[in-house]
């Protein structure tokens, strides 16, 4: 739907790009966006009493409120603009839980999720002597309630889990997790990467404490995320970064005055071109409909699920998941030589282990093929996808 | 070299490569390489007694072009030196990067004749040889 809004096809009128889940097109909307900042009213934020200058305070401070009212927070102070998913991740980490948990306090993860959602939460256990445990998964790769319930201890005090896996696109029920975890005290901090930008999000009826997401997976330009937080833990995130514009005074006495929520966590001059087209990206999809969006992503899932499964070398890994990711291989064939093969075709999927390098001891294979959809991909692309998986014979034909 | 040959080749060595084993002993020196830019991931294991390659063998995932090449490698340097095997290498990179190179000193190694016009390839040609110098600098560091 709505290909015609993505200039990306006007230049490549032939480029497949089944590689969401790694960045997204732009919409025309979301480049003018950007454009119109760094041609009618280029100004810092948060600094001038002029008019462009007001102008971007006035775009800056609506984003947030465009971004609250999207994932349904409570408040635009819960919202705190960063570099993107692991930006915010990590931030949740180092400048909250790092004072939240105490030594031998338990971190819960799964060993399907992104590397941001792991490498925190290790240096972490190292820093302080937390420990990180993994929830089983079962036969089909995903997480239930009743595996968490397995291996929460009295010392768990946080369950931290991709909202939609980037490997196996298992939609985890975290509405259900989180009920079981604040009733007994352990806080939900959830990696929404993947999952805001295809999904209704609402982090009041999931009551979610934490959410990272970047922008550049939703039509949104590079380098710009956000990290909600419920307010009550927010106000307790101690600035990794100190200087202008979260200060309000300091003194050569060394009295120190920092600024309020959410200004506090957002020191030096913003990604201003980030968070306007950011902007731009969330009205577009809301204009869509973000459901409407999920619900095209499943039909054409059913679709390209439906032709695999009719090539008798191929193998889908992740067959029964609900979001729009589909992984398989080419039997015998190593996943780079497929996605190699399938570049000569101009459909672009990712190989590789997709920053997820524990999942292997859970599907079995260590590389796979990703198809990544969104909604501007067409049930006629993936007719040419399975066309060319279908022809695989002469896949080194092609690549050598 | 034909390219239908140069394939056959290829396949051949990635089908069945030769000495495609872990060789977990003590008398090996193991060395990993990953390809920053893609996802080959190959284990080297070089056995070095004095001054000789006695015997090597690899494992891993890795594209039909690290496969093949790594294959094709351990066919030529086993019963060599290091710097023979260095000597070699040297003229499969002059062959990678366009330079003058002498065929007849390559041998099967030039299947990849024509690499250099892909150069995300090139990484996955050189790879093994990558690896092979780890050991030897392993190995040299021990045996100072």
């Amino acid at each position: 739907m709505n290909r015609e809004d993505f200039l990306m096809y006007k230049n490549n009128p032939n480029l497949i790009y089944l590689d969401n889940g790694a960045t997204t097109f732009k919409p025309k909307c979301v480049i003018d966006a950007i454009l119109e900042y760094y041609t009618k009213y280029t100004a810092n934020s948060h600094r001038g009493d002029y008019d462009i200058s007001l102008k971007v305070d006035e775009l800056y401070e609506d984003t947030r409120e465009v971004v609250r009212k999207f994932i349904n927070a409570k408040s635009s102070k819960e919202i705190i603009f960063t570099k993107g998913t692991t930006d915010s991740l990590n931030i949740i980490v180092f400048s909250f839980m790092r004072y939240y948990l105490q030594k031998d306090d338990e971190v819960l993860i799964t060993k399907a999720e992104h590397a941001s959602n792991v490498l925190p939460w290790f240096e972490l256990e190292k820093e302080i002597g937390i420990k990180v445990k993994f929830i089983p998964l079962n036969e089909n790769h995903e997480v239930t309630l009743d595996n968490i319930k397995k291996v929460v201890t009295p010392r768990t005090k946080v369950i931290s889990l991709a909202y939609v896996t980037n490997v196996i696109g298992d939609i985890r029920p975290i509405k259900e997790i989180s009920n079981y975890a604040h009733q007994n005290n352990i806080l939900v901090c959830i990696d929404g990467a993947q999952s805001v930008p295809h999904m209704k999000t609402d982090v009041i009826d999931d009551d979610i404490d934490f959410l990272a997401f970047s922008g550049h997976k939703m039509l949104g330009p590079t380098g710009i995320g956000v990290l909600y937080a419920k307010l009550k833990y927010l106000e307790l995130f101690k600035p990794l970064l100190y200087g202008g514009g979260m200060n309000s005074r300091f003194e050569s006495t060394k009295e120190i005055e920092y600024k309020e929520l959410p200004l506090r966590l957002e020191a030096g001059t913003s990604n201003i071109e980030g968070v306007l087209g950011l902007r731009s990206a969330i009205l577009y999809l809301e204009k869509i409909g973000i459901t409407k969006i999920h619900e095209y992503e499943q039909e054409l899932r059913a679709y390209l699920i439906k032709g695999l499964k009719e090539i008798p070398n191929i193998t889908v890994y992740n067959e029964f998941s609900k979001s729009g990711i589909v992984v398989f291989n080419i039997n015998d064939i190593f996943a780079e030589d497929t996605s190699r093969f399938l570049n000569h075709y101009h459909i672009c999927v990712r190989a590789g282990n997709h920053c997820t390098k524990m999942v292997k001891e859970e599907i079995g294979v260590k590389n796979t093929c990703r198809v990544s959809l969104y909604l501007y991909n067409t049930k006629e692309e993936l007719d040419k996808l399975i066309e060319v998986l279908k022809d695989n014979k002469k896949i080194f034909d092609v690549i050598l | 070299m034909d390219n239908n040959f140069k394939r056959e080749l290829i396949i051949d060595n990635c089908r069945n490569p030769f000495h495609k084993k872990s060789m977990n002993e003590d008398d090996f020196i193991k060395a990993n390489t990953h390809n920053e830019s893609c996802i080959d991931n190959i284990d080297l294991y070089v056995k070095l007694k004095d001054g000789i390659i006695e015997d090597a063998y690899f494992d891993g995932e890795a594209c039909a072009i690290t496969t093949s090449a790594t294959s094709i490698m351990l066919k030529n340097i086993i019963g060599k030196t290091p710097e023979e095997a260095r000597t070699l290498m040297n003229e499969y990179y002059k062959m990678l990067n366009e330079e003058n190179y002498d065929s007849s000193k390559l041998g099967e190694f030039n299947v990849y004749q024509d690499i250099s016009k892909q150069p995300n390839r090139k990484k996955c040609a050189i790879l093994p040889f990558q690896t092979l110098e780890k050991t030897f600098k392993i190995y040299e560091s021990e045996n100072k």
